[in-house]
């Protein structure tokens, strides 16, 4: 999975129906020390724990994760937010 | 998923029969400004999107899965028209 932080929400009137009723967000890979990550570009996630914009959370990129997650099994889904963070602790 | 731009369509009269009726499309990635960011690529249609629009798509073996029962061989899928992006 993918510590990454929300950047927006998508709105989109056409999609396919699985979907409907997902908020899709639109999220920035992050780095260990939260910076965005300079190689890795904003990618759209389906939401399943009602994160906003402005949440670090956790991405899955795989698609049977995402699409169960979402309860949406055998759909064309490839990512999900699975998680919010609260806080990440580092070894020393 | 992913951004892009649909940017053209692609044609193809000899082809899978699973591909038959289907739209395949010219994709440009994007960056969430709208400049265009990475290689091109083609992928089938399911929501009826065109030239100049902003959509999301799935990739790899879930991108199929729109078409069920069908069984198209595809690995990128447009599957949603973008209106807007709220920040």
């Amino acid at each position: 999975m993918i510590i990454a932080r929300v950047i927006g929400e998508v709105v989109a009137t056409r999609k396919h129906s699985s979907h409907e009723s997902r908020k899709a967000l639109l999220v920035q890979p992050l780095t260990l020390d939260g910076a965005d990550d300079d190689r890795r570009d904003p990618v759209v996630a389906l939401d399943w724990v009602d994160a906003g914009v402005g949440d670090r959370v956790l991405l899955v990129a795989e698609g049977w994760s995402a699409m169960t997650t979402v309860e949406r099994p055998t759909s064309p889904i490839d990512m999900a937010v699975v998680a919010v963070i609260d806080s990440i602790d580092l070894a020393p | 998923m992913q951004l892009a731009r649909v940017v053209g369509r692609v044609w193809a009269t000899v082809k899978a029969p699973n591909l038959e009726g289907r739209t395949l499309l010219l994709l440009q990635p994007i960056t969430p400004d709208g400049s265009s960011k990475g290689r091109r690529l083609v992928a089938v249609d399911a929501v009826g999107a065109g030239a100049g629009e902003t959509v999301y798509w799935c990739r790899g073996r879930e991108s199929s899965l729109a078409f069920l029962p069908d069984e198209v061989p595809t690995d990128a899928t447009v599957v949603a028209i973008i209106d807007t992006i709220s920040t």
